[in-house]
């Protein structure tokens, strides 16, 4: 059987990378908006880690840098649901189409 | 342990400050005026006192480091900070989460301490989140109106989405360099192409903080929407801070790869200048036409950064102190006459001249500030950031600065012909500015005739870079 080498995993995470963009953009829900920003850092940490294995297995700097990613993104899914929770009171919807009193 | 006292002293002050007011918070508590109050009394201690003791040296293995300039920096940005508490002071006091605020605040301004004093990518990242993450919550601070949430939803959701960017250019760099140390990587960069895209990547991270322009379309929404306190914090304080950074990072860690950041630069400045006056010239609503003009000012900021020169700093943190004084003043005035007279539209000003003469010639000066008229401090700093900019001879890249210039001066002097030629037969009542309020209005007219005339400023900034 194959080892997964570098490049396998650099395409996942490019790919995950992609498709949490692609969601970002397509997705009209502020929910899934939030997961596809979840997969975009996920894929960052695959990123470190697939680095820190193959390249530069003599330093730990990827890995510290994933454990503080994998800490900053629940503080930042904490206040964004707050923010979430906060906007379906007053709009009783969480869709990004409904929220349009702002614009040009 | 001594040193560590020393050399983090501004972020050692304002946690102090910070803890303070949990500790008042979860105690018995105290009346919104006097709480107040001590708040003012702490800012401008902690202004004050970032003038005396200061030391230059690194922390942490590097993690950590501090110079004059990073303090003088820090110090522009306190200032601001203690404008902003003395400004909205009306609309502090009638909150009632005021110390939340001001804890959220305050902590935003320690990321930005971190941030300016960031020598690691991790350290980077991290202060980067601390700075951002509290003004989303500051954003939906009037937890009761629609706008509000709606500029809190779009602020999380964008800076979520650049951090992410920022990540991703990070984990390249550290892929294409083996180190995340701001001192290590300029010796590892070669121009291959995967720098090269990682490059793009933290590029268009800062272009997103600092609303350069295809990534500018947060800004009026997030500007309108929020409390006018989070909008003077936000476009000022934050601005300043992110641009201190920028021009820190690609001076010192991205400096070999300079060819390829200057082009980049040259457009975005051009693109950011001409799309940010286009749309100011047919804005209605105060606080949306002040956030594209803060998109145009970045403009005219990123002519001073791509000169890559010493001359470069000097101008990029002289027209940001500028920037602060007149940003801040024209904020003020639109937050008293909202508050007041609960009216934001450029059409509503039409004859405040008539009734609120004090306020008038502070916008008027506020205004000529940001537009570049001779007298105040606002035409000297884009003086310098143009020079600045010359320096690497390509001309036609200033003349077109030049020219956005004249275009802006155009929407600018609209609201003061509004506000002193035309006749409104129902002007505004007299309004009543809160002492505080009008103690910083002072401030910043003083601030905006006095920085261009004392040529010593520009020669105290220029000896720390």
């Amino acid at each position: 059987m194959m080892q997964p080498g570098l490049y396998h995993l650099l395409f996942i995470s490019t790919a995950l990378f992609f498709i949490g963009v692609y969601g970002f953009f397509t997705r009209r829900n502020l929910v899934t908006m939030l997961m596809s920003v979840e997969l975009i850092l996920n894929s960052v940490n695959l990123n470190f880690i697939a680095f820190n294995k193959y390249l530069w297995y003599d330093k730990m700097d990827g890995l510290f840098f994933t454990i503080f990613i994998i800490a900053i993104a629940a503080a930042e899914a904490a206040v964004a649901i707050a923010i979430i929770i906060n906007l379906y009171r007053s709009h009783q919807s969480i869709d990004v189409e409904n929220t349009e009193d702002l614009r040009y | 342990m001594n040193e560590m006292l020393t050399l983090m002293k501004p972020e050692l002050v304002l946690t102090g400050i910070i803890f303070l007011l949990l500790f008042i918070k979860l105690g018995k508590g105290m009346k919104n005026e006097t709480l107040l109050l001590l708040i003012q009394v702490l800012l401008l201690l902690n202004f004050i006192s970032g003038f005396f003791f200061n030391a230059e040296g690194t922390l942490f293995g590097g993690m950590y480091q501090t110079t004059g300039l990073m303090v003088l920096q820090k110090n522009i940005l306190n200032l601001g900070v203690y404008l902003i508490s003395l400004l909205f002071a009306d609309w502090f006091k009638k909150s009632e989460h005021m110390p939340e605020f001001f804890m959220l605040m305050l902590s935003a301004l320690l990321g930005m301490f971190f941030l300016i004093s960031s020598g690691n990518l991790l350290m980077f990242f991290l202060a980067l989140e601390l700075s951002t993450i509290p003004v989303a919550a500051m954003a939906n601070f009037d937890l009761e109106k629609r706008r509000s949430s709606e500029a809190g939803m779009k602020m999380i959701l964008s800076s979520a989405f650049s951090s992410g960017i920022l990540l991703f250019g990070t984990s390249l760099i550290y892929g294409a360099t083996g180190t995340i140390s701001f001192a290590e990587i300029p010796f590892h960069l070669n121009g291959s192409p995967l720098q090269i895209l990682a490059l793009v990547f933290l590029f268009s991270a800062f272009a997103f903080k600092l609303s350069i322009v295809p990534f500018h379309l947060w800004t009026a929404d997030v500007y309108e929407g929020s409390p006018v306190a989070t909008t003077a914090f936000l476009s000022v304080i934050s601005k300043g801070a992110v641009a201190f950074i920028f021009m820190a990072t690609l001076y010192k860690v991205f400096q070999p790869m300079q060819a390829i950041w200057y082009n980049l630069i040259m457009i975005l400045a051009v693109a950011t200048m001409v799309i940010g006056n286009l749309f100011a010239l047919r804005q209605q609503n105060i606080k949306r036409f002040l956030a594209f003009s803060s998109i145009a000012q970045v403009g005219f900021i990123l002519v001073g950064i791509s000169s890559n020169s010493t001359d470069g700093t000097t101008s990029v943190v002289y027209f940001i102190l500028i920037y602060i004084f007149s940003n801040l003043a024209a904020f003020g005035v639109a937050a008293a006459i909202a508050a007041k007279a609960n009216r934001e539209n450029i059409d509503d000003y039409k004859g405040l001249y008539q009734s609120n003469p004090f306020l008038s010639w502070v916008l008027a000066l506020a205004l000529f500030s940001l537009a570049g008229i001779p007298p105040t401090a606002g035409f000297f700093g884009k003086l310098f950031l143009l020079t600045a900019g010359a320096s690497k001879g390509s001309y036609l890249f200033i003349i077109i600065a030049a020219l956005n210039m004249i275009i802006s001066l155009y929407y600018y002097l609209r609201v003061v012909r509004s506000v002193f030629m035309d006749k409104n037969d129902l002007p505004m009542e007299k309004i009543q500015i809160e002492p505080s309020a009008k103690l910083a209005l002072i401030i910043c007219s003083a601030g905006i005739i006095l920085v261009g005339l004392l040529s010593w400023i520009y020669d105290y900034i220029q000896n720390l870079v």
